[in-house]
This record gives C-alpha cells, structure tokens and sequence, in this order.
C-alpha cells in the first residue's frame, strides 16, 4: 500500500470509530426530524388558541362583514358606550375594533382604529383593511348605480399558461424551485467544509499536541501528511451524508406514516392531511421539474465545485491548524476563512434570486473563494459554458495554489511550539 | 573504516538566525556517536535534517555513501526528545502504522512485533489505547516502534529521559545489542556518564558550531591536562612537599584510599611522571599513582565556557 493511501485510511478509521462521530451520525437525523415535527407541533398549538376581539360599530357598517373563524372570535360589543366597551375589551380580550359614526363612510377608511396593547400581526391587519376596503368599495358602486353582485360575477379569474418557444409546455413557479435547489446544494457545500475543515485542523492540533508529529514526517514528506488527512477526514465526511440521506429518508417516512394513521385532535389531523396532500403534490410536481431542471449538470458540477471547493478550504484549516498550538488560538486566523463562505452564501442567495445572470452573481460565482457556492446557485437557471469552464479552471489553480502555501505553512507550523504566531510571522515561514 | 553517515558543511538558517553555521560530522560505521551541547546549540536542527523533516541551506549529507534522498527513511530509526503517539489508538494498530510508514510490509511488521512484544513481555497491550498506559509503558512502546524496521542508523534524541532506572537499564542493553548486531547510533544527551559509559566517539556543538569531534579516548587525550592524583604513606610531610613544590604545582584531592596517606593533585608542567615518582618514593611508600583523565563532563564544561 502507498504511503498516502496508508494515511488516508488511518485518518478515515480515526474519524469514522470516534465516538462523537457515530453519535452523531446515528442522532443526527433523530435530531433534525425531531426537531421537525417539534417546530410543527409547536406552531399547530399555537394556532389552537382562539382570539377575542371586541367590535364596537354603532352604525353597523362593518360588523356583519367580520366573518369569526377558527382563530378569530368577533364579538359585537356596539351596544355599550364606547369608554365601557374598551374596559371589557381590555379584560381577555386580543383587541377592539372602534369604527366611529361618521358622516361618511368613506371617512372609516382612515378613522377606524384597533386598539390593542400587543402589536398586532401584520396578517391580521391586512385581513382587516382588506374587508373595509372591500366593504367601502361595495357601498361606494351601489351609490353610482352598480350592482356590486353583478360586477363580481362578471369578474374573470387568469392562470396563464406559460410555453417556450420550442413548443413544450413550461411549469410556473420553476425559479423559485431552481432557487430552492441552488440553494440548498450551496448551503451544503457551506456546512460541509465548515464541520469538516474544522476536523481537519482539530486532527493537526491534536498530533502537534500529542508530539507525535515529529515521528510521522520522519517517515513522510508533510505534503503527504496534509493531503492524508484532508483525503481521509473527507471521505468520513461523505459517508456520514450519506447515512444521514438514508437514515432521515427512512426516519422520515415512518414518521409520515405514523402520524397520518394517528387520530389525534382534529387540528393535526386536519394538518397533517393537508401536509401530506401537500407533500403528494410535491412530489408530483418534482417529477416535472425534473424534466426542466439540469439535474445531471447540477449533479456533475455539485461533485467537481465540492471537491475543489472542499479541498481549497481545508488546506487553509490544516495550514492554520499546523500554525497553532491549540484551538483557542485559532479564532483569529478561522474569520477570514468564514467571511467568504458566508458572504458567497448570502450574496449569493440575494443576487441570485434577484437576478441569476446579473454582474454580481456573475463575479461572485467565478471568484474562487465563493464560487463553489454561487455557481451551484446559478447552475439550475443555466450558466453559459464558458463561465462554468473559467470558474473550475480559476477554482482548481487557486486550489493548487493554496495547497503549495499551505503545505509551506504546516511543514514550518508542525514543529514551532510554544508561540502564537503573527500573520507576520506566517508571512516569514512561506520563505523558509 | 568507512561512514555510515557524513554531514559536509551544513548550514541552515531561520530568517536571520544561524542554526548550523557549516557543519561537518563523520559518524563511522558501528560506532555509538554521542552528539553533545548545550540547549539550543543546534542539535536538533542538525538532527532533523539527517531525518529530511528540513533541507539544509546549503551543504550536503551522506547516508552510507549516497546523497540523503526520500527511501533513505527507511534506514533511519528517529526518536526526538519530544515523544508522543496516537492517544486513542490501539498499540498494536498505531506500531503497525508506523511500521508501514517506514516501508515495511505489513505481515513482516506483524511477524517482529510479535517479537518484541514477547520480549519486553507486553503481548497484553496490543489492544490497548496509549492513553491508558502509564507514561514509562509509552515509551517502551516508543522505543519498539523506533527499531522495529531494522534501521541501518538509529537516532536517539535523550533516549533514558521518561525511564525509571530498571527500564532505562533495559533500552540501554538493547541500544548496546543492536550496536553489537551492527546499528550504528547516534545518541544525543546531556546524560554525560551515558557517554562516557556508551559512545565511542563524541562530538560537541556549541552556538552553531561544531567545536570538538573525535574518538572518546583521542578528544580525552587532546584535553589531558598532565595532572596525577598521588598517596603516599610519609613521615616527613614537610620536606616532601618543600621538593614537590619546587619542581609541580600542587593541589588538595580526595579518593578512596584504605590507607591513612597523603592524597595530593600533582600537575606535571613541562616535567615526567617518573620525576615525580622518584620524589615521592624518596619521602615513602607510594600507594596511589594515577593520571586524572578528563570526564567528558570536564571537557563539555570546559569548551563550552570559554
């Protein structure tokens, strides 16, 4: 067996037989979809409370049309005085609506208020001018002579097809599932070589600080070490996804499954029939996307911009984590390496959603810091080749680039003990 | 008797420092080769470029003959000063690993660990991880893993510190064992009775340089200082020392003696030994008559502060 292949396996056991690693492989997924039906169940209790909101209308202009449902209780409270009125509504109730008598109804658009202690939701108050609004607009084409029935009806309803020009049909709502998926591949990309770079310079620290190091690149050039450990923690890294796919694929459905068949308060069922229909359309609808999506694309680019993005990436973790002595020293030198991660998924998703092919998505996804994550944004929408061919040119030079630095930078690091080196410092090993 | 290994005009700088200022050693075939000097002097730069984790600036170094390349590391056995292992690590796997990092094929690493694991009578720790030995059971790991590919030149960087006297006894006679079997050793100490026990040449390196080399009784020669340590049985104290001090310079010494005697230094100058001992049979009865050979205590001591 070759020297690099000995040190890959040695890394990826050590990963794989960690205890923290197989706890949280076998408890991840747990966890997430826990965490899922936790966030699902929290919000269906919440809207289980039902709102009271007093109405106080003595012209009965709107009263009528505050129709109660299943999380709004309107209660009529025009007969009393409006001082005692907003006594009782300040006693269990949510809120009061006070529309005053005006002379002209047309006034309520600006003068009815709703008082309430909490900030109202920004849902409900809508739902409130919106019946006003509707109301007011009624009342106002009943007094030019319109029958506001009969206007309604002759109301027409559009759902406009949408074609290429090649003949099929298109599917509506694509961008928002190219973002979805852009997205996601990148955000993965992001959490990959975060989780992952990290182990690779906790593995550095540990063998700088368990000195075994010295005895190691007596046997192998430091440039094998580094691409050792970066190969081994890697492809741990990609059987641990891998379990997760499967393990929430399988947690998921059983999931389904047992709380479809559950009869538990109407709510949830009524819920989770109303995911589940959801979820069938879903599905149904991926099926289509599929067609429209280039998955095979999105696939090819998410292996070759992961591994070099991966690979870029950690060689900064392992030179850092050959720099310092333990993991405390190393937050100054781990920010520059989070800020374009984050800024390429954050500018990323902006740009990307505003404008897929504008100058800024454009730039972004060739750099190479940030293209692994822009790219796999744009790709769904398309990329023109060549930019696709200059970003993967760009991302594997700088990459080959960052290795021979790094490599300079862990061959010094690995035997300096004692100091917390200076980006000065760093700067001097390169020359060594 | 030829070279195992020849350094030829080292020189290795870090940044403006000088660590190795031209640098020349000849460690002969079959010889344990003490390598001395003060902290800092450079020792361990020298010996990490004999193991290529650094290159020289300039200047070369020959293993048996040949330029230092990648495969010699499977001819050199390292332990540094600073040990370590993989703590969560089973014993047996992390030798295994090392083993195969130095080139040996796994079923012969397995076939002479079993070897020393039965004779260092620990074939309980295969499955072990380092972290549940005590620190003296690691380094006997530690010495294991160093010698188990048969190296050709073994480096050891203060091999006894960490031991307790029963095992530094043990890994010496192994040291001693594998030097008779053929392995040339070089042995970095501030130990300085391990030398004078053990080496049969000595080099010292002091701010950089190296100062002295040689074989242990040719540099003990070199730093004779013509001084004999004497006992004599007299009567006549006075005039013995009225002679002596006319032609010697004479000082107080201790050693063991059964005899009630007079126990003098004598330094000879530019006399003999046998003038000096015509005196002393005139005034007595010699019972102590030996020259004061320097310990390479005297001369690390001696070179280093001047």
């Amino acid at each position: 067996m070759s020297i690099l292949s000995l040190i890959i396996k040695r890394e990826f056991i050590a990963k794989v037989r960690n205890k923290s690693f197989i706890v949280m492989t076998f408890l991840g997924p747990l966890l997430i979809v826990g965490m899922t039906f936790l966030i699902a169940y929290l919000s269906s209790v919440n809207k289980g409370e039902i709102k009271k909101i007093g109405v106080h209308d003595t012209a009965k202009v709107f009263v009528n049309d505050l129709k109660s449902n299943k999380d709004i209780l309107y209660i009529d409270l025009s007969s009393m005085p409006i001082e005692k009125a907003k006594d009782s509504a300040s006693n269990g109730y949510e809120g009061l609506i006070y529309v005053p008598v005006v002379q002209n109804v047309d006034e309520l658009a600006q003068k009815t208020v709703y008082i309430s202690d909490e900030s109202p939701k920004m849902e409900f108050l809508s739902h409130l001018q919106g019946t006003i609004e509707a109301k007011l607009n009624k009342e106002n084409l009943k007094k030019l002579g319109f029958d506001a029935d009969k206007i309604e009806k002759a109301k027409i309803k559009s759902d406009i097809q949408v074609a290429k020009f090649s003949g099929e049909e298109g599917i509506k709502y694509l961008n928002e599932i190219k973002i979805f998926i852009g997205f996601a591949f990148g955000y993965l990309i992001m959490m990959f070589i975060i989780i992952y770079g990290n182990m690779v310079m906790r593995s550095v620290i540990e063998e700088k600080t368990n000195r075994i190091i010295e005895i190691i690149i007596s046997s192998v050039k430091p440039f094998q070490l580094m691409m050792g450990k970066i190969i081994g923690t890697s492809l741990a890294g990609i059987l641990q996804f891998l379990i997760w796919i499967l393990l929430g694929g399988v947690i998921m459905f059983a999931a389904t499954l047992f709380m479809g068949q559950s009869q538990e308060p109407v709510a949830t069922a009524q819920m989770s029939a109303e995911q589940a229909e959801l979820a069938m359309s879903f599905t149904a609808k991926i099926q289509m996307y599929l067609n429209e999506i280039p998955v095979a694309t999105i696939l090819a680019a998410f292996v070759v911009f992961f591994i070099g993005g991966y690979f870029l990436y950690s060689s900064f973790y392992a030179a850092i984590g050959a720099a310092v002595d333990s993991e405390t020293d190393s937050q100054q030198f781990l920010l520059p390496i989070i800020m374009p991660l984050m800024l390429g998924v954050y500018v990323g998703f902006i740009t990307v959603m505003n404008d897929p092919h504008g100058t800024v998505a454009t730039i972004f996804s060739i750099i190479p810091l940030t293209s692994p994550i822009v790219m796999l944004m744009r790709i769904p929408f398309g990329v023109p080749w060549w930019q696709l061919v200059l970003s993967v040119v760009l991302l594997y030079g700088t990459f080959i680039f960052v290795v021979w630095f790094a490599a300079k930078i862990y061959r010094v690091g690995i035997l300096m003990y004692g100091k917390k080196p200076s980006w000065k410092e760093l700067y001097k090993w390169l020359k060594y | 008797m030829s070279n195992i290994l020849e350094v030829q005009n080292v020189v290795k700088q870090y940044g403006n420092y000088t660590a190795l200022n031209n640098v020349s050693l000849q460690v002969p075939k079959g010889s344990i080769y003490g390598l001395l000097g003060p902290n800092g002097a450079g020792k361990t730069s020298l010996i990490r470029i004999i193991n290529q984790i650094t290159m020289p600036d300039s200047g070369v170094v020959l293993l048996d003959g040949e330029k230092l390349k990648p495969e010699h590391v499977q001819y050199i056995g390292y332990m540094p000063e600073e040990r370590g292992l993989y703590k969560t690590m089973k014993v047996g796997e992390q030798c295994l690993y090392l083993a195969q990092l130095k080139g040996m094929p796994h079923e012969e690493a397995k076939k002479q660990l079993k070897y020393w694991f039965e004779k260092f009578e620990i074939q309980g720790w295969w499955d072990k991880k380092i972290q549940e030995l005590s620190k003296g059971m690691a380094q006997k790991i530690q010495f294991i893993v160093t010698i188990l590919h048969q190296p050709k030149l073994l480096i050891l960087d203060e091999p006894f510190s960490g031991f307790d006297p029963v095992n530094a006894n043990l890994i010496k006679d192994e040291i001693i064992e594998l030097n008779k079997k053929g392995t040339s050793i070089i042995f970095s100490t501030h130990r300085m009775e391990s030398v004078e026990e053990m080496c049969d040449y000595i080099a010292l390196i002091h701010k950089s340089n190296k100062l002295i080399e040689g074989k242990l009784e040719d540099v003990k020669r070199q730093h004779r200082s013509n001084t004999f340590e004497v006992g004599v049985l007299t009567n006549n104290i006075e005039g013995l020392m009225v002679h002596l001090t006319q032609k010697f310079t004479i000082g107080q010494t201790n050693f063991k003696s059964l005899n009630d005697d007079l126990k003098l230094e004598v330094q000879l100058g530019e006399h003999s030994s046998n003038e000096l001992l015509s005196i002393l049979t005139q005034f007595g009865q010699v019972t102590h008559f030996v020259e004061k050979i320097p310990s390479v205590n005297d001369i690390f001591i001696q070179t280093v502060s001047k």
